[in-house]
């Protein structure tokens, strides 16, 4: 195991070359729908139980399905009303058990980035063969679907091996989401290709915000407010990424949708955010600061 | 380097269109076949409270149910307040519902029948339906069970509130909505119409069993008052708000003719104390200040559906 992940050097917040978005907008802002689809009976990963209960854990397991039958549909409908496209986030396992969900997000041409295959199978413990599986089931499976090039990867429920960052740069991606360091775009250290990592967050997640925070709608909506009009006060000086990430079956709740889509109303009636998908983020920083940021960025101490 | 993981492990067998298991189908509910309630309802107001009995000795296998005892034997501090609302909560709840004249489909624990046989006569005596919940609340159906065994707790659990409420008992609630995967097939075979441990819909639906037709409806954790209250932490406010906004949504997406379940799970012991209980008399006045909300039981709300399935 190593001590630091070894992924990026030190770029302090005040020291960097200036970021300028597309027409002069100061925050690039996307929302990240995780699409996702948990099996009642996966089999078991030795490192973590897909589920808290026994098999069939019938309460989690309809509680994610709910996601695909209801709420997404409630939460497409209020993206569609704010001219919020998605980059979806996506169990690519969707494909096959739920067509109509993919075709309703490409319809409002959304892009398709990985999550991995399903929701319940995890990396950790696989081998470099096994893993690189995984990431060439992903590029088929959304090529063949969607007719999209594999671009941008969050790994399955989180779970990585060591060599993730590598092999998904290796395989022709450019950029990734499992890094929660910074509020800018920024380099990812990898053995071949040019990998980028682009603000997601954790912070704005609905999983971390309702399952682990255990806020109420009303609080959360508080929340992406804040978020926002700090990042785009800071995005006058240097381009900020503000991120939501969502999972249908928690923000598409009858009780929820209202108060996140009155938030995502207010975010995108600003006039200087660039309401953008993962990839369009992720393109206009390798092609203009990737390599500045590595050149500015300063090496890392060996620690004692 | 690692061996990596056995080759199951990259093995998909269910990856296919619609369920990863035969249970049910997939469907998506914006594009189903509306609904129509009696007498152009739009929304259909589903109130479920609990009786439940959590036994000072209890095991919690193989998972604490929530609610459970917490401290070293005896925990009476955890065993009494779950009484609360047995001896006091419910009357609560009682009164608010009769005072606005909405019925209650009651889900209770065979033990509590037999504990406190007049409890059960004043929820009858109002007209509400009553739900099995199972045994009690340390009598959990899993996986790790054997078939008979389930089969025998369900018997039991039917034969007590069938004798005790001289209703048909048609619905049935699992102690922490816990299942084994033979629970919806014991419960047909039984004599079951709907189950509620299902928390993937906002409508009533279709699921296969052994025994033919069994119906899921409705009855979500997320608004529920231990859920919201005891889980989260949050306020009375937050509780109101939460049923309030569920049931806006609701009467958004419906009209006559598009009917919506509004379900709203209570456990005494929580929403029956003194501080809690005007959060849901609010609620419901929000609610019922609106035209065209039916207040019905599970079975009236079952009953509808199959017929406008037809």
């Amino acid at each position: 195991m190593k001590r630091d992940p070894g992924f990026y050097n030190y770029l302090p917040w005040d020291h960097r070359p200036v970021i300028r978005w597309p027409n002069g907008a100061r925050v690039a802002f996307w929302v990240a729908p995780n699409i996702e689809f948990y099996e009642l009976a996966p089999p078991r990963n030795p490192a973590r139980a897909a589920w808290s209960r026994p098999t069939p854990d019938v309460l989690n397991y309809s509680y994610r399905d709910y996601g695909n039958r209801s709420g997404f549909w409630r939460m497409l409908e209020s993206m569609k009303r704010c001219g919020m496209r998605g980059s979806v986030s996506l169990n690519v396992a969707v494909c096959e058990h739920h067509p109509e969900i993919i075709k309703a997000c490409a319809d409002e041409g959304w892009e398709f980035y990985s999550h991995g295959t399903y929701n319940t199978r995890y990396l950790m413990g696989m081998s470099e063969e096994q893993e690189r599986a995984v990431i060439q089931d992903s590029i088929d499976t959304i090529k063949k679907h969607t007719g999209q090039k594999l671009d941008g990867w969050l790994a399955p429920a989180l779970t990585y091996t060591d060599r993730t960052m590598d092999l998904v740069a290796e395989m022709g991606l450019s950029y990734v989401c499992d890094l929660f360091h910074d509020d800018q775009p920024g380099p990812v250290k990898v053995r071949q290709g040019k990998l980028t990592s682009i603000p997601y967050s954790l912070e704005m997640n609905d999983v971390i915000v309702y399952n682990v925070n255990l806020v109420s709608p009303r609080r959360y909506a508080d929340i992406l407010k804040r978020q926002f009009d700090r990042l785009y006060a800071e995005g006058e000086k240097s381009g900020t990424v503000m991120c939501i990430p969502l999972h249908p079956y928690l923000v598409g709740q009858p009780y929820r949708i209202a108060a996140f889509e009155e938030a995502l109303s207010y975010i995108t009636g600003h006039d200087q955010v660039w309401l953008a998908t993962g990839r369009e983020i992720a393109q206009h920083f390798n092609a203009n600061y990737h390599d500045a940021f590595m050149a500015a960025a300063q090496p890392v101490g060996e620690a004692p | 380097m690692s061996q990596g993981l056995p080759e199951d492990y990259l093995a998909y067998p269910q990856r296919r269109y619609g369920m990863d298991h035969d249970r049910y189908d997939w469907s998506i509910l914006p594009r189903r076949k509306p609904v129509a309630w009696p007498g152009g309802a739009r929304v259909a107001l589903w109130v479920v409270p609990a009786l439940q009995w959590f036994p000072l000795d209890m095991k919690g296998q193989p998972f604490k149910p929530p609610g459970a005892m917490q401290t070293a034997y005896p925990d009476l501090r955890h065993y009494t307040l779950r009484d609360y609302g047995n001896r006091v909560g419910i009357f609560r709840i009682i009164e608010a519902l009769s005072q606005r004249g909405i019925p209650a489909s009651v889900a209770v624990n065979a033990a509590v029948a037999v504990r406190y046989p007049s409890l059960l006569k004043a929820c009858t005596d109002k007209g509400w339906e009553v739900i099995a919940n199972g045994l009690d609340m340390d009598h959990l159906h899993h996986g790790g069970l054997s078939e008979s065994e389930e089969r025998d707790w369900i018997t039991t659990t039917l034969a007590v509130l069938r004798q005790a409420s001289g209703q048909p008992v048609r619905g049935w609630l699992s102690p922490a909505k816990s299942e084994s995967l033979h629970t919806p097939d014991l419960l047909a075979e039984s004599g079951i119409h709907y189950l509620c441990d299902w928390v993937n819909d906002d409508m009533p639906y279709a699921m296969r069993t052994r025994a033919g037709t069994l119906h899921a409806l409705p009855h979500p954790v997320d608004i529920d008052d231990y859920t919201i209250l005891v889980q989260n932490h949050q306020t009375e406010e937050d509780f109101r708000d939460a049923l309030i906004d569920q049931f806006d949504q609701f009467y958004r997406e419906s009209s006559p003719g598009n009917g919506r379940v509004m379900a709203i799970s209570l456990h005494p012991w929580v929403i029956g104390q003194p501080y809690r209980i005007g959060a849901l008399e609010e609620a419901l006045d929000h609610m019922l200040q609106r035209e065209g909300v039916w207040s019905a039981t599970g079975s009236q709300i079952l009953d509808a559906w199959t017929s406008a399935q037809a």
